[in-house]
């Protein structure tokens, strides 16, 4: 698990902490801020050039992606395997339909609280991980989704039970000549943006150095200085925290929540995404939310009577030919495109 | 040339007079041609509810038989079918699809409470029919706050109330025990029952458990019920557990009047698995033909149903209640669309929905028919009691019709 991300995370550095080796003059340099700059524009113009539910769909891409990012940061940074993010997702979903539906509170200030619910809880959570390591935290985590949708019907004065909560799909503020949907892409994108930015400030310095490094090999991280207890449960924290805020918006953008919503398949999803989309990178999530959002309907369009089976041979073809993911494989071909010649001599 | 083109507009514009008016009314309704009518529909697949995808391909294979022998009002249907793997945020999903861009002229039989109330207020506010949705819940009659959605089999709650009102005539001394699945399905019959005894619920009630349905086993429930004394068992159970109680019950000695959900009432998947003696007396409340009952061998309808299935779903399970469910269904539908005759309109077909009278369907209980009204949003609302006599289940007392109390 940790080997492919390890390699993707070796690129990352090397893209990122020696200039040196890039090829004088400006194009290749240059050219991914290009890339993302052109990027954010066809981001920005989608929802008016595609229809309102294509927009709907990107919608949700952009929210996939908030959450693969969260889980990324767990798993693909700090190695923690997480089957559990659903019942984030869930809290979140949860925190913002009762805040609207119970207290008449305006969404905009339900996404914020529900990504600090989530924060406390994942971390929280996160303590007693600690002790746990590789599959037995996956085990643990399993059974924080397995066990959320019951605790959901439980209370049901809150929750609606399996019946669910139904909310109303927000419209545009006054004056903004927009459709809810376009409303919500744009919404998404920004808080998308606002997270995705934060994330490659806290995950391409210092402490993103000291996750990896935990991951690759805690006691020498440990020799180091790296309290390891504390940046664990802590990138738990703004893990499900990330995930908690991808829930919420879910929950605003579908205008209903159930049980059912959130099972632990869900949490595998998840899981899928990141992998395909490339462990410990970033543009990695988005490309996995691409993925999981898209592919499985294409499954279906191409077999109705076994969608899943297409899916998996999907799957199998991706890991066989991008074995680091989308996102490693798009940078590994990036490196050798513009890789000095000097790598390329024979050796003397 | 100048010429030639003033002749082909002038041939245009006589053309478009000639053949407008139905031409120009069918392309204004939405999913409809003068060929082909679009109809939407999602089920579950794949996930933990797939078992009921059966119905999604059986109306599939029912439309198929309606279009090989010539449509509708010479229009084909085109029946578009998706996966939500019963997760609301799918169906949603897979909906708007459906309404926006396949163009969908209605939407038939989406399955599940939870998925269908995602979508609950997108459809009523987009004004697309909702029409026969597959769930027992109450709350899809309500045409004054949802007038384009519409249930199809009798609810949940309904049935409650004919056991209550059963147990309140004919057992006079009554200690009910109660197991249910802690879920909306569960408790819209707990919910029944209890409002059909009314002021005597907390006396007669004794014991209520519930069960998760992830559990493993009920043993220890019908144990507990056993103890507290119950001489009545309400069992609100899928066929799963369903066979599970009945065997538990009849393996400690427990003998109460034993009334069983509908919900398993199968001959083929609950009582034969739970033991043909073990099920003896047991009593549910019937609306379909079971379709693994011998006394239906030699009727029209089944023989019917026998032959379609043959033809048309080879691979679709004969000891299957649920391809019997959707071959009724699917011919309501088309009744419905055969009352619209040409106007196609989404009004129109609402309308229509809504104007079902005394319509009979060959799958369900002798006597039962069809009957909906611009207030009356439930098609099926009739049901009879049926006690098993080891063999078959034998209707008995009178046709239940909660339209009429």
């Amino acid at each position: 698990m940790t080997s492919p991300g390890g390699v993707a995370a070796k690129a990352t550095e090397q893209d990122v902490a020696s200039p040196s080796r890039a090829v004088p003059g400006l194009g290749p340099r240059y050219l991914p801020r290009v890339g993302l700059v052109a990027l954010l524009f066809v981001a920005v113009i989608l929802p008016f050039t595609l229809s309102n539910f294509r927009t709907f769909q990107f919608t949700q891409v952009l929210i996939y992606g908030i959450a693969l990012l969260g889980l990324n940061m767990l798993t693909g940074y700090n190695g923690q395997i997480s089957i559990g993010h659903s019942a984030f997702y869930a809290i979140g979903a949860y925190t913002t339909a009762i805040m609207i539906d119970r207290w008449n509170i305006g969404y905009g200030w339900t996404i914020p609280v529900a990504g600090l619910l989530c924060l406390v809880v994942g971390f929280l959570f996160g303590r007693p991980a600690l002790r746990l390591e590789g599959l037995y935290l996956a085990l643990a985590t399993l059974a924080l989704a397995l066990s959320v949708p019951q605790i959901l019907k439980y209370f049901e004065h809150w929750t609606g039970g399996s019946q669910g909560i139904v909310l109303t799909k927000p419209a545009a503020p006054r004056g903004l000549p927009l459709n809810p949907d376009q409303w919500m892409y744009l919404l998404t994108l920004c808080i998308t943006l606002l997270l995705f930015v934060l994330a490659r400030n806290l995950l391409a310095g210092r402490v993103g150095r000291a996750l990896v490094a935990i991951r690759d090999n805690h006691i020498a991280a440990e020799a180091m200085g790296i309290d390891n207890a504390l940046y664990k449960s802590v990138v738990f924290g703004v893990s499900a925290a990330y995930t908690g805020i991808a829930g919420a918006l879910s929950a605003v953008a579908i205008a209903f929540v159930a049980p059912d919503s959130f099972d632990a398949f869900l949490s595998i999803t998840f899981l899928t995404g990141i992998v395909i989309g490339g462990l410990a990178t970033i543009s990695g999530a988005v490309i996995g939310a691409l993925f999981i959002q898209f592919v499985p309907n294409w499954a279906q369009d191409i077999s109705k009577a076994a969608p899943w089976a297409i899916f998996g041979t999907f799957l199998i073809v991706f890991m066989y030919v991008m074995p680091h993911g989308i996102a490693g494989f798009c940078r590994l071909m990036w490196i050798r495109l513009t890789a000095p010649p000097v790598t390329r001599q024979e050796p003397r | 040339m100048h010429l030639f083109k003033r002749f082909l507009a002038l041939l245009l514009v006589a053309g478009f007079f000639l053949a407008g008016p139905g031409a120009v009314t069918a392309q204004t309704v939405v999913g409809v041609t003068a060929t082909e009518i679009k109809i939407g529909n999602t089920n579950p697949y794949s996930g933990p509810a797939s078992a009921y995808g059966t119905i999604g391909k059986a109306i599939g294979a029912y439309f198929k038989k309606v279009n090989d022998e010539g449509g509708i009002n010479g229009r084909k249907i085109n029946y578009i079918t998706y996966d939500d793997a019963y997760t609301p945020p799918k169906t949603v999903e897979m909906v708007r699809r459906l309404v926006e861009q396949d163009q969908v002229a209605l939407l038939f039989q989406t399955l599940g409470t939870p998925p269908n109330s995602a979508i609950h207020k997108y459809v009523n506010q987009q004004k697309v029919p909702h029409l026969f949705v597959a769930t027992g819940a109450t709350k899809w009659n309500d045409p004054q706050h949802f007038p384009w959605t519409m249930g199809y089999q009798p609810n949940y709650q309904t049935e409650g109330k004919i056991y209550a009102a059963y147990v309140l005539k004919n057992v006079p001394d009554a200690k009910v025990g109660i197991l249910y699945q802690n879920d909306d399905y569960g408790k819209d019959y707990l919910k029944g029952f209890e409002d059909g005894l009314g002021e005597a619920a907390k006396k007669l009630i004794v014991l209520k458990q519930s069960y998760e349905v992830t559990d493993p086993t009920i043993d220890s429930q019908i144990v507990n019920l056993k103890n507290s004394g119950a001489n009545v068992f309400f069992n609100i159970t899928i066929p799963k557990f369903a066979v599970q109680a009945i065997k538990k019950s009849h393996d400690i000695g427990w003998k109460p009047l034993h009334l069983l959900n509908n919900v398993s009432s199968s001959l083929g998947t609950v009582l034969k698995p739970a033991g043909l003696d073990a099920s003896k007396g047991l009593i549910t409340a019937l609306y379909m033909k079971e379709i693994t009952d011998p006394q239906w061998k030699n009727d029209k309808g089944f023989q019917d149903w026998m032959a379609w299935m043959k033809k048309y779903y080879p691979e679709g399970a004969l000891d299957d209640q649920s391809n019997a469910f959707a071959y009724n269904v699917a011919m309501l539908m088309v009744q419905v669309l055969k009352q619209c005759g040409n106007d196609l309109s989404r009004e129109n077909i609402m309308k229509q929905a809504a104007n079902v009278k005394s319509f009979e369907l060959p799958l369900l209980l002798p006597g039962i028919k069809v009957n909906t009204s611009p207030t009356d949003f439930a098609p099926i609302e009739q049901e009879q009691l049926a006690k098993f006599d080891g063999e078959r289940w034998v209707l008995f007392g009178e046709m239940y019709d909660a339209s009429k109390k």
